[in-house]
């Protein structure tokens, strides 16, 4: 019952039944606990990843649904040592306070920026909606996305 | 043995035993030291928050760091008297401890206003600091970390700096008072220096201070400026460990299910078909519900799914209906708890009145990160990682239900994805404690779903409020306060098993401190019958007075035809407060008319500190949208400005969610709503820019994780009376107005 995946860059086979939900592949199975449980519903984002670099809800996404395919998750997207420029302008506006809903507001403004470089602060706001934070750091996570998206641009 | 013991063996502890302490009293068991919980085999035990190693200077930062960003705050105290540069600093929770109880948790609780700094009320303040020692309450909440911090943290490194100091005076054979510190270095008047590291191990043996000098504010490097947060890295790149990420060696997972009647006994259960699901490792029975062990987190949600259940029925009122019936019915003279302020008759006549009833219900947490525990229990010894505010609790509650005693549980604080109140509970710790047991040898990683969670909480209670008050040519002549609500102290004081206090001030809190001069002015509250289980909710009792007392003056500054932020000016007899309330006028451009969009302001005091926010609204043809925001707050003084103002946003977004959509219910004694579709907070695209304020009168230094969400509520319902011409005087406000 082993289902292949692609796992920030490595392939990685993960030995659970297909039917789980790739978030609990992800932080039961493989120990990659940066992403985040926070509904199981689709109704908050802490547990968004990428997927071929779309940001999707891994809470709703089987993992037979991404045999063959490449994962990101935080872990993937760059670590303290090497930040990816999203994860380096997070520390430069001090965005996070609890940082429980951080993991996957970073990887939806990372599936964002991917999908438009350039986005309109309205574009932010209706691409980040569907992530939840409890300790309302939305203005920051605002200042930080176009920033990242500035220096992307730059780049 | 915790992380912090393992370290603790290879280290050496810098600092005086004696660094707590400071308040005059004679009473001599209170002046004794308490016993230092770091251990060092190789003796030489000093303060309980400096360590030194060969990874460096760790500071002990012994207070949940749940998202205010404490263990930057507090680190940066001791950092700044040891003259450490910030990016050597490393910071450790440490272990719960009697020697880091908190001194301020219980300043509210004397009968005098935070704004009245007699010789009187600052003893009886003060006095509070003695039982707050004996009772060790190692606790975080009403933003009292700061106050309880501000001398105690300096004290602790100002100690190790004079211990280092020391030693390298001995050292080099140069008086002590001929050598500076800077940069983890003690410097001599020739130039030689000698790192804090290479000094450690002499500094252990050092004579110490009792009570070394602290710098002045004006030479104070780190305190006062914005410093990057310790968190911070680990929060951006998924690094940072919550309860819930442990990973050891052969760790399961597991999940609970309880009687969704709180407080009701489990009478039957069912687990056949769940006990052959794919992954279940263990169904283990607790006395309200089951907890099932599973390879995975969701193979374990999906089996206690499957479990079928006899619960008990609640014992409380069933629904929500009856229990604002039984709060309507308290306001009686058996129901009185007290009466906070009493001045003047209220009965007098006058030109105009006002009559009014405000209503709130419950509300949850909801943190983002559901309750989560990792336990092992192995051999007589348990091991737990849990995100608490009050670890010493879970500590002895979770060694009391497998039956070990305290000094057998190693309790490691993590970090907590949110807490706002609710993890001042223990309830996660003793599941965890009970689970671990069943499957001794085993570390078991224990999640609620989000449905357990959101359905069992320890709730902000529902609340009434009633006003009657008079006006005689535009001012307040009288103000009758009265609220209603089921008693947040009694419920809590059951579950951890303290003794009954007194009267519950958190009933009143956020009305009868309000510094306003009114020269007939009662505030009485009256405790209604206990029902659910309920908690301490950010900001408390402030949550709904603020709503009630400052929507009652908005309604009376509209009833006296007067600007409704020069009417709260007049009446306000506190400088910092109205220099608050000014600073949002000018923020806001207050006098300013703006089309198709109206402006409300709401002034509130808790934990000290005054605050005053304007919210703008505009009416779109997608419903009411809140266009911007605008907070001032007076801290005394300010430590980490950045934080601050992340902390007044916040606070601020956390009681606009409340008032927009924020109610939980209960019908056949359970609560009905399940997940975020039905509680749902504020997302980003409802949010409005916020700018945040920051004043410093020089008073008494405050804590800063709560004031900011007092005001929310009333000032954006007065926004919409000012928009729309119609008074909401119940919460939440979606019930009365479409929002976008
Ligand atoms: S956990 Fe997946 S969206 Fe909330
Ligand atoms: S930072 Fe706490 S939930 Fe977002």
């Amino acid at each position: 019952m082993s289902v292949t995946v692609t796992v920030n860059g490595a392939i990685t086979s993960v030995d659970l039944p297909g039917e789980i939900p790739l978030l609990w592949a992800l932080r039961d199975g493989l120990n990659l606990t940066g992403t985040k449980y926070g509904c199981g519903v689709a109704a908050c984002g802490a547990c968004t990843v990428l997927v071929n670099g779309e940001a999707v809800r891994s809470c709703q996404t089987a993992l037979s649904d991404v045999e063959g395919q490449s994962v990101t998750t935080i872990e993937g997207l760059g670590t303290p040592a090497t930040l990816h420029v999203l994860q380096q302008v997070w520390i430069d506006h001090q965005v996070a306070q609890c940082g429980y809903c951080q993991s996957g507001q970073i990887m939806q403004a990372a599936g964002l920026l991917a999908a438009n470089p350039r986005p309109s602060p309205a574009e932010i706001d209706e691409a980040m909606s569907g992530n939840l934070c409890r300790c309302g750091t939305y203005p920051r996570i605002r200042a930080a996305v176009q920033d990242a998206a500035r220096k992307l641009s730059e780049a | 043995m915790s992380r912090l013991g393992k370290i603790a063996r290879r280290t050496f502890l810098i600092g005086s035993a004696a660094v707590v302490g400071g308040v005059a009293f004679g009473v001599w068991s209170y002046r004794k030291p308490l016993e230092n919980p770091l251990t060092t085999d190789e003796g030489g035990v000093i303060t309980p928050y400096v360590l030194i190693n060969a990874e460096g200077v760790t500071i002990i930062t012994p207070r949940a760091e749940m998202g205010q960003g404490i263990h930057s705050t507090l680190a940066a105290l001791v950092a700044e008297e040891l003259d450490l540069p910030w990016d050597q600093v490393r910071v450790m929770h440490g272990p719960p401890a009697t020697a880091y109880y908190n001194s301020a948790l219980l300043k509210e609780a004397v009968p005098f206003a935070p704004t009245d700094q007699s010789w009187l009320a600052e003893t009886a303040r003060d006095a509070m600091a003695i039982p707050a020692k004996f009772l060790g309450v190692q606790m975080t909440g009403g933003s009292t970390s700061i106050p309880d911090g501000f001398d105690k943290m300096r004290a602790a490194g100002a100690v190790a700096r004079a211990a280092l100091v020391a030693a390298a005076s001995r050292e080099w054979g140069i008086a002590a008072s001929e050598l500076t510190t800077e940069n983890g270095f003690v410097l001599a008047p020739d130039g030689q220096r000698l790192s804090y590291l290479a000094l450690a191990a002499r500094a252990a043996e050092a004579p110490l201070p009792d009570a070394p000098p602290l710098k002045p504010r004006s030479a104070w490097k780190l305190l006062g400026t914005s410093l990057p947060r310790v968190d911070m890295a680990g929060k951006a790149t998924g690094t940072a460990t919550y309860a819930g990420d442990i990973r050891l060696p052969g760790t399961v997972f597991a999940t609970v299910k309880r009687n969704p009647a709180q407080g009701a006994a489990m009478i039957r259960y069912d687990a056949k078909s769940a006990e052959t699901m794919a992954g279940v490792i263990k169904i283990v029975p607790l006395d309200d519900g089951v907890a099932v062990v599973a390879r995975t987190t969701w193979e374990a949600f999906q089996a206690a799914d499957a479990i079928v259940f006899e619960w008990g029925a609640a014992p409380y009122a069933k629904t929500s209906q009856e229990m604002r019936e039984q709060i309507a019915a308290s306001f009686t003279a058996d129901a009185l708890e007290g009466t906070w302020r009493d001045q003047g008759d209220v009965g007098q006549p006058a030109e105009q009145t006002l009559e009014a009833e405000y209503t709130v219900p419950h509300l949850a947490h909801a943190t983002m990160e559901p309750q989560q525990a990792t336990a092992l229990y192995t051999a007589g010894r348990l091991r737990i990682w849990a995100g608490s505010q009050a670890p010493g609790f879970a500590r002895d509650k979770a060694a009391a239900v497998v039956g070990l005693p305290p000094d057998q549980v190693d309790f490691e604080t993590t970090l907590l994805g949110g807490g706002f109140g609710r993890r001042g509970e223990y309830d996660i710790s003793v599941q965890a404690a009970a689970i671990a047991k069943a499957m001794e040898g085993t570390p078991v990683v224990v999640t609620w779903s989000r449905e357990e969670d959101m359905s069992h909480g320890m709730y902000r209670p529902m609340a009434t409020g009633r006003v009657q008050a008079g006006l005689s040519k535009e001012r307040i002549t009288r103000f009758d306060f009265a609220t209603a609500a089921p008693s947040i102290m009694e419920s809590f004081g059951a579950r951890m098993g303290l003794p009954a206090a007194g009267a519950d001030q958190t009933l009143v809190q956020g009305a009868w401190e309000m510094p306003y001069d009114i020269p007939n002015y009662r505030v009485a509250a009256y405790r209604a019958p206990k029902s659910v289980p309920l908690g301490f909710w950010r900001s408390v009792g402030a949550s709904y007075n603020a709503f009630f007392h400052d929507s009652a003056i908005d309604e009376l500054a509209h009833l006296a035809g007067a600007d409704p932020l020069e009417f709260r000016l007049a009446h306000l007899d506190h400088d910092p407060s109205r220099q608050v309330l000014r600073a949002v006028a000018e923020m806001s451009n207050w006098s300013q008319p703006r089309q198709g969009r109206a402006l409300g302001v709401a002034y509130a005091f808790s934990f000290g500190v005054p605050a005053a926010e304007v919210i703008e609204v505009e009416d779109t043809p997608d419903g009411i949208r809140i266009t911007n925001a605008w907070a001032a707050v007076d801290v005394g003084i300010a430590l980490d400005p950045r934080n601050i103002e992340a902390q007044v946003s916040g606070a601020m977004v956390f009681g606009l969610s409340a008032a927009i959509r924020g109610e939980i219910t209960f019908a056949d004694g359970a609560v009905e709503q399940q997940n975020f579709w039905d509680y749902e907070p504020m997302r980003m695209g409802q949010t409005p820019a916020i700018e945040v304020r920051i004043l410093e009168s020089g008073n008494q230094i405050t804590g800063i994780g709560e004031p900011g969400t007092p005001p929310a509520a009333p000032a954006l319902a007065n926004a919409l009376f000012a928009l729309k011409g119609q008074r909401a005087r119940s919460l939440p406000l979606s019930k009365h107005f479409t929002f976008a």
